[in-house]
């Protein structure tokens, strides 16, 4: 058996081990099988534990050959080939995807470990477990993918699971809407990157990133796009990761998913789905190089963003929503690396960052308690550190503090400026067509149409 | 006795009207529910046999061994090709979930003969491939919703003013397709026909009669009626074969302005049933905007997204139909927290939605991949538009589940819960959703074949003929195939 075959194994081992997982949580949910919380999380920890031997086994390897660039075929999941249409299967073992896999495997697997004690004997234990799996599946498959399609495809799972985790405690309202909201941002980060696999397609007739990126390992190479197609591409791509890492405009998502229980807001929003948008641009790195001006887009994306989300996170009146800002500011900073061409240093950064994140969010909830503990036993508030407001005085002051306590007017612009057009727009279109219909009948609009304009919410996208 | 031998196309028409038959004269609802599912079962097998026996064809056309037609016309009235083989099936599945998925608290106020009836219609128009043959079968096929809405006491003058002009384009382009000498009276047919087909297809601005029957109209009536999608098929044989390009670019401008329109116009919607109009309406016009590209990577696509549409939407619109019969009609303006009650029935509402607007993994995955790709290759803006109104739909599946299935505690000690009929709907479903997501190479390429099919059907048209040719039938495009058909008799089952 040669080095390749051990290659194979184990690099179809770590996409396999959590498809199982995935298939037998969802078909238990499916047929309505009950499974014990016990075996739940026995094959929980078999799958992630396996998964990430497999990883590690592979970057063994890797080191142990001196090869640098792995990729894993598994062939055309669909092809036709009188049109040169593929739906190409391929996971590529490199430095950037297997340290992102490992750090997957050991956040998630940590996560699950503290969530199976966390959600004991909750009512949604097995939907948690199943999301758990969907973005599980969904980080490996896009962090390791080959082709921009197989990315586009664990991407979206990503998002699925990460709003339908936000709105885990659906029995209360608002944390439903904030579901919604992560939802939208989500969908235009995912349009954003489709629109962007089918131009790549069109302009270079590929997506497998080795083609598309050159044949050196990451990060070198060189994308085979002209300036001003490495623009067009570039900044689609910049559109979905601000999407999926809550860059400015989308920053408004990222407190709101907080919602979620805290092992998801940990793993999920503060340490790994957040950092899947650095991801998407490291991995389009010698995209970025093509365009001085795209680079300069991401710098200055990046530093705003840090900038903005270091201002927030002072003023926030709650941990998690803190510890949110606080990840925003890193990402912020992270990208802002990666427009800079310092790619080494914004993966170290997320690795780093990610593990810090998750312990923070994670120690959170038992942090608050022993504050309270340190509180009465010395009979007073603890001392506090000044925040913003102390800081600059004068009117720019209560200005700057109160752009930061409504999180930049974000999420009020957007609603402002999209959604209630839209909202008003096609209500007057409805109306207008219901009055045609009503005419044609010769009688009275629908009993909808009695009660009065639909009195739809603001939260809608 | 060879059992490839059977008249599969005929019997698949035939049961359904011998069950309509039978369960129209029955007065006890259940009993007549039984002889509907008997016949619906029957033809859904007759139909799979068809699809078999096309498989095992050496040809691009099947037909019966005993064909009716040949006794009275001298050729084959029904027939089957790569287009129409596998939605036969379908179509013959779908009207099976209708009736099987029908609470008992309904049976009384469902017609299940003239559902019988519809059934028949459908399969016969999707069995046909001669265009006057198709023109009739369409014609006839839009009875059966006017009397539903008629029995109901509900006002039929939306639909009957529609479907009235819908006919009178149909035939009149029809006859001067067929039969005119000239070339502009037969490209003014070829409008005509576009026109009937756009109406029938629901394509803003004559998409009214949509909303109102959806509204108005029995759920199980508007749904046997809209997702089959007969107008798609009338587009394929009636008017791709002779329409120009600029006719084909003017539908694909059309289609893609009103898949917009209607996914902005589910976002707002209330009404839930009016919500699932709009949504049904988005996706059928995107089906047709890669219908109209005529590039064989888009066709291939729309091919797909048609038979996802119609298994993906279907099955939306009955597990939304369940809920009705469970907690009234809904409004999407308030939170109704039924997940609790009925798990089952919110996974397949997610499932189905997010089936619809191609979510990795689902049926409809690569069909919007390669629609997306096929619109790239015309113009890159209609990928863009795609990929937009996929987008909006997204935003108003995921909107009304949140609606529907979350954000309160729902109290009461009614059992909610998915009954066995549903559940067996319900897996039925899942299956083909998911077993076409995750092995969907069988289906693109059965779809690819009969793209190329189409494409390949139209060179030929349009070289021999000019802009609007005179379309021909399927038996004779076989027999110029160098297909081993006899005269007057072109059968090729086993």
């Amino acid at each position: 058996m040669n080095v390749d075959a051990f290659y194979l194994a184990f690099g179809v081992a770590t996409v396999v081990a959590p498809t199982a997982l995935l298939v037998l949580v969802g078909l238990s949910s499916l047929v309505g099988w009950s499974i014990s919380e016990q075996t739940t999380a026995r094959a929980t920890q078999t799958a992630v534990v396996a998964g990430l031997l497999a990883a590690i086994a592979v970057l063994g390897l890797m080191l142990f050959s001196g090869q640098r660039h792995v990729p894993i075929e598994l062939g055309n999941w669909v092809v036709i080939p009188h049109e040169h249409f593929h739906f190409h299967l391929s996971f590529m073992f490199d430095r950037l995807s297997v340290p992102f896999a490992i750090l997957t495997f050991t956040l998630v697997g940590t996560i699950g470990a503290f969530a199976n004690r966390y959600l004991h004997r909750e009512p949604g234990y097995h939907r948690f477990f199943l999301l758990y799996a969907i973005f599980l599946v969904g980080m490996i498959v896009a962090c390791l993918a080959g082709t921009i399609e197989t990315l586009f495809l664990g991407w979206e799972l990503v998002g699925l699971s990460s709003a339908l985790l936000v709105a885990y405690f659906h029995e209360r309202p608002a944390p439903v809407i904030n579901g919604q909201r992560v939802w939208s941002v989500y969908r235009i980060s995912d349009a954003a990157l489709l629109i962007a696999a089918v131009a790549l397609h069109h302009l270079t007739g590929e997506g497998d990133f080795i083609k598309l990126m050159g044949q050196g390992p990451w990060p070198a190479g060189h994308a085979a796009l002209t300036s001003s197609q490495a623009l067009f591409v570039g900044l689609l791509l910049v559109v979905a990761a601000a999407g999926k890492s809550a860059l400015i405009p989308f920053s408004g998502w990222l407190p709101r998913a907080m919602e979620g229980p805290t092992p998801s807001s940990a793993v999920f929003y503060g340490a790994l789905s957040v950092h899947l948008g650095a991801f998407l641009l490291l991995r389009a790195g010698p995209i970025l190089d093509e365009s001085w001006l795209l680079c300069t887009i991401v710098v200055l994306l990046g530093s705003t963003t840090a900038v903005f989300a270091a201002m927030a996170a002072r003023v926030q009146a709650d941990v998690k929503s803190a510890l949110a800002f606080a990840s925003l500011t890193q990402v912020g900073i992270i990208t802002a690396e990666i427009g800079l061409g310092f790619r080494y240093i914004a993966l170290i950064h997320i690795i780093g960052h990610a593990c810090l994140r998750t312990l923070q969010l994670v120690r959170a909830p038992t942090l608050l308690h022993d504050y309270h503990s340190l509180e009465n036993a010395i009979g007073q508030h603890l001392p506090g550190t000044s925040g913003l407001e102390g800081r600059i005085p004068g009117r720019f002051g209560v200005r700057l503090y109160r752009l930061a306590l409504e999180r930049g007017y974000l999420d009020a612009l957007i609603d402002r400026c999209v959604v209630r057009p839209f909202l008003r727009t096609f209500r007057w279109c409805d109306r207008l067509e219901r009055r045609w219909t009503a005419k044609l009948r010769g009688g009275a609009a629908a009993e909808f149409d009695r009660q009065g304009a639909p009195a739809y919410p603001k939260e809608l996208l | 006795m060879n059992v490839m031998a059977l008249p599969w196309l005929q019997m698949t028409i035939l049961l359904p009207l011998l069950g309509a038959l039978r369960a129209g004269w029955q007065r006890d609802s259940d009993i007549a529910r039984r002889h509907t599912l008997v016949a619906c079962s029957l033809a859904l097998i007759a139909a799979v046999g068809g699809w078999i026996n096309f498989a095992l064809v050496d040809g691009p056309v099947a037909v019966d061994r005993w064909d009716l037609g040949e006794v009275v016309s001298g050729g084959a009235l029904f027939s089957i090709d790569a287009l129409s083989a596998p939605l036969v099936p379908v179509g013959a599945m779908f009207y099976l979930l209708v009736a099987l998925a029908t609470p008992r608290t309904k049976l009384r106020l469902m017609s299940f003969g003239w559902l019988l009836i519809s059934e028949a219609i459908l399969l016969a128009t999707i069995s046909s491939q001669q265009p006057a043959m198709i023109v009739v079968l369409l014609a006839v096929g839009t009875i059966p919703p006017w009397v539903g809405l008629f029995s109901q006491g509900c006002s039929t003058r939306v639909l009957s003013i529609h479907m009235l002009l819908f006919v009178a384009l149909l035939v009149a382009g029809q006859a001067l397709v067929g039969w005119s000498e000239s070339a502009n009276l037969r490209l003014v047919g070829v409008l005509l026909l576009t026109m009937a087909v756009l109406l029938r297809a629901g394509i803003v601005p004559l998409h009214g009669w949509m909303a109102d029957l959806c509204e108005f109209g029995s759920f199980s009536n508007s749904l046997v009626f809209l997702v089959p999608m007969a107008s798609a098929y009338a587009a394929m044989r009636l008017v791709l074969p002779v329409a120009p390009d600029w006719v084909l670019r003017g539908i694909t401008i059309i289609s893609l302005i009103t898949a917009l329109y209607a996914a902005c116009l589910a976002l707002v919607q209330r009404d839930a049933r009016r919500f699932y109009c709009y949504l049904f309406l988005s996706n059928s016009s995107l089906v047709f905007v890669g219908l109209e590209t005529a590039t064989p990577v888009a066709l291939t696509g729309a091919l797909c997204l048609w038979i996802s549409v119609i298994l993906a939407l279907g099955g939306y619109g009955l597990t939304l139909r369940a809920i009705e019969h469970r907690v009234g009609r809904l409004e999407l303006d308030r939170f109704y927290g039924l997940y609790q009650q009925t798990p089952g029935l919110a996974a397949l509402f997610l499932l189905t939605g997010l089936a619809s607007i191609g979510f990795p993994g689902t049926i409809g995955f690569i069909g919007v991949e390669l629609l997306v790709d096929g619109a790239v290759q015309v113009h890159s803006l209609f990928g863009i538009l795609i990929v937009l109104a996929a987008t909006l739909n997204g935003l108003a599946i995921l909107h009304a589940y949140f609606r529907v299935f979350t954000g309160a505690r729902r109290g009461g000690t009614i059992d909610l819960q998915v009954r066995l009929p549903e559940r067996v709907a319900v897996l039925v479903l899942t299956v083909l959703i998911l077993g076409g997501g995750l092995f969907p190479q069988p289906g693109v390429q059965s779809r690819y074949a009969a793209a190329a099919e189409l494409v390949k059907q139209r060179a030929r048209l349009a070289s021999g003929a000019g802009t609007a040719a005179r379309p021909e039938s399927a038996p004779s495009l076989a027999a110029r195939r160098g297909k081993p058909v006899a005269p007057h008799s072109p059968k090729s089952s086993r």
